[in-house]
């Protein structure tokens, strides 16, 4: 036993002396002295979204719960779940409740709408929760007033993706939770045919805000909840709410580090 | 037992649950030296000692133990599919609330003796992030997996009959995060709640930083240099919005009647509709003659309530309580704090108006979708 360790060469370390695995980590092997440690989070584009060093206290869970970086992760969770969700699922009315369905009972490993709608319920509780850490740490305090702005657009991202997500089944849940939600649109001040101004969004007798053309009817791609809100949502589920979402955390995670990383008392 | 259920019940009606949590806040989470003051010789603080951290989780854990095991009402509102993460919420809320409060007190202690808080390291001993942070991720990502996978096995995603415009459910509930929001619909009109608060709870969460000056408490939880921001936030966000969440998720039956934990949700309970507004109050009961016309004159009365409360609050909290604020933010900071605290305050304002005065609407001029 000694003189597999002190004399031959391990299987690992054979393997990663090989030109194929120096070619993909440009580290080489296991990071064993501090030098190789560091260039290990430099060398590579995921890992470097971290500083090299930090304060002991910020790699504490105490004080950082974590929140932050589980929020990324069950992002990335959601992110995969849902493409393979995607595979199956079609938005039209005739197929979406079937295609729900088949999704528990037809299709190998049928928890993935499981693990997509308790890791949706779960990011927003961990963007919650990671706020409150930051507003109690007062870790929003100047030069990181900014990045604190960019969180909350991230929260009210999070809820929006979550509330398109939530029509999709199509069931009786799906399509009362949306129309609830959605004839608030109606009630927009000025830009709602039932919200107060909307009498005067009108050029002589042409109305401007009317049933068929309000913020209702923009959300709802129709007068009702229909086939057409259902492509709109999930085109906004799939696509373009996560596309802006991955831009404000982009910028997010940016400005953590250039705000001087993680806060600390100085 | 029953008296015991009939009791939580009655506890947890808005207008007795709400007031509670109004009457005993400030003492909790004091926003000045005076509170401070009680609740140091109330010993209020101790709750968030490890003594009292089991006292408040055995008393929620027996609380929903209590009733998930006797009481079949109860069973079927927490064993929802969709509300069993708002079950999560409520442990996590209050065990982090705990945990970061626990934490600014041993800071606060810290501070007053002079010595550095438990945040503070010799900025030049620093850890490698691999491993030390490496390990902490991957860790956190490994439990977090298996955490989520487990419960995906254990509780089926609900799917219920498929969508019919024909048949609406009684009640229909948005998701829960929105559900203060919907709540909310019970005091003001879709305008405000859905519309209007939403964007100023935004705008005013963003405005935080900008508004608070106080350069002290900056990377380490504290609770003592930092009384008001502390307290105002708690204030805003689990004096209303969590507990508008929690009511309006378990508490709100059919038709949006309000249920107690324990009740059977009776679909055909009918409470007496009795609200007035304030245009009928003064012109047709006190001054005992038909409503005017004359919008304008009509709801003259709300106009000027409204404008009071936007225009002769601020000068006269801007000269008392509000006076220290004033001289540190200047006129711009000043004036978006009052006005944001002043929509906070709105809320409750509102809804002692209905509870006590049956009051619907301050200005009533639905001809114009125009209700306060």
């Amino acid at each position: 036993m000694k003189d597999s360790k002190e004399g031959k060469e391990s299987l690992f370390q054979k393997v990663s002396s090989t030109q194929i695995w120096r070619s993909i980590f440009r580290t080489g092997g296991i990071p064993t002295t501090r030098r190789q440690r560091m260039m290990g989070v430099l060398n590579n584009v995921f890992l470097h979204l971290h500083p090299v060093r930090l304060p002991k206290h910020a790699v504490k869970v105490k004080y950082t719960w974590c929140m932050g970086g589980l929020s990324f992760f069950v992002f990335l969770i959601l992110t995969i779940t849902g493409i393979l969700l995607m595979f199956y699922y079609r938005p039209t009315v005739e197929h979406a409740y079937m295609d729900m369905i088949d999704l528990g009972e037809q299709v190998p490993l049928g928890i993935m709408r499981e693990i997509h709608r308790w890791g949706a319920h779960l990011m927003v509780i961990t963007v919650w929760l990671h706020m409150f850490r930051v507003f109690l740490t007062g870790s929003y305090k100047p030069p990181r007033e900014f990045n604190w702005a960019v969180g909350v657009i991230l929260l009210t991202l999070t809820l929006l993706l979550s509330f398109t997500g939530y029509l999709l089944p199509w069931d009786q849940l799906a399509i009362w939770a949306i129309t609830v939600g959605a004839n608030m649109g109606r009630a927009s001040p000025f830009l709602g045919y039932e919200g107060p101004g909307a009498a005067l969004m009108q050029i002589g007798d042409v109305k401007l805000v009317h049933p068929g053309a309000d913020a209702s009817f923009i959300l709802k791609a129709g007068r009702f909840v229909g086939e057409a809100t259902l492509l709109r949502f999930y085109v906004l589920h799939c696509i373009g709410l996560p596309f802006i979402i991955m831009i404000f955390m982009a910028v997010h995670f940016w400005r953590v580090r250039k705000d001087g990383g993680i806060s600390g008392p100085t | 037992m029953e008296i015991i259920k009939s009791f939580i019940n009655y506890i947890s009606r808005p207008t007795v649950l709400f007031t509670v949590v109004l009457a005993t806040f400030f003492f909790v989470f004091p926003p000045n030296n005076w509170f401070m003051k009680v609740n140091r010789k109330l010993r209020i603080y101790k709750i968030w000692s490890n003594k009292g951290g089991i006292v408040i989780f055995s008393v929620l854990l027996a609380f929903f133990l209590f009733g998930g095991l006797t009481d079949h009402n109860f069973q079927l509102i927490i064993f929802k599919p969709d509300n069993v993460p708002i079950i999560g919420l409520i442990f996590g809320v209050t065990f982090f609330l705990w945990l970061g409060m626990k934490q600014a007190l041993e800071n606060d202690e810290r501070i007053a003796n002079n010595e550095p808080v438990d945040e503070y390291y010799d900025p030049e001993d620093k850890v490698l992030v691999w491993p030390d942070l490496i390990y902490v991720e991957f860790i956190a990502l490994i439990l977090c997996s298996v955490f989520l996978t487990i419960w995906g096995i254990v509780l089926k995603a609900p799917l219920e009959e498929p969508a019919n415009l024909a048949d609406s459910p009684n009640p229909s509930k948005a998701p829960w995060y929105f559900l203060g929001l919907q709540e909310m619909l019970v005091y003001y009109d879709p305008w405000l709640a859905g519309v209007v608060f939403p964007t100023l709870i935004i705008v005013g969460l963003m405005a935080i930083p900008y508004i608070d000056l106080n350069p002290k408490g900056s990377g380490y939880y504290s609770y003592a240099e930092r009384k008001a921001e502390i307290s105002i936030f708690m204030f805003g966000w689990l004096g209303m919005w969590v507990i508008l969440i929690i009511i309006g998720t378990f508490l709100r039956g059919p038709n949006w009647n309000f249920f107690g934990p324990f009740q059977y949700w009776d679909s055909h309970l009918l409470p007496a509709l009795t609200n007035v507004n304030l245009s009928e109050y003064v012109w047709v009961k006190w001054l005992e003659q038909g409503l005017p016309k004359n919008i304008i004159k009509r709801e003259i009365f709300g106009f000027l309530l409204i404008g009071g409360y936007f225009a002769f609050l601020p000068p006269i909290l801007t000269l008392t309580i509000f006076k220290k604020y004033f001289e540190k933010l200047g006129t711009a900071r000043y004036s978006v704090f009052l006005v944001l605290v002043l929509s906070l305050a709105a809320l409750p304002a509102k809804m002692y108006l209905r509870w006590l005065f049956n009051l619907k609407y301050l200005v009533a001029i639905p001809e114009y979708f125009f209700n306060i």
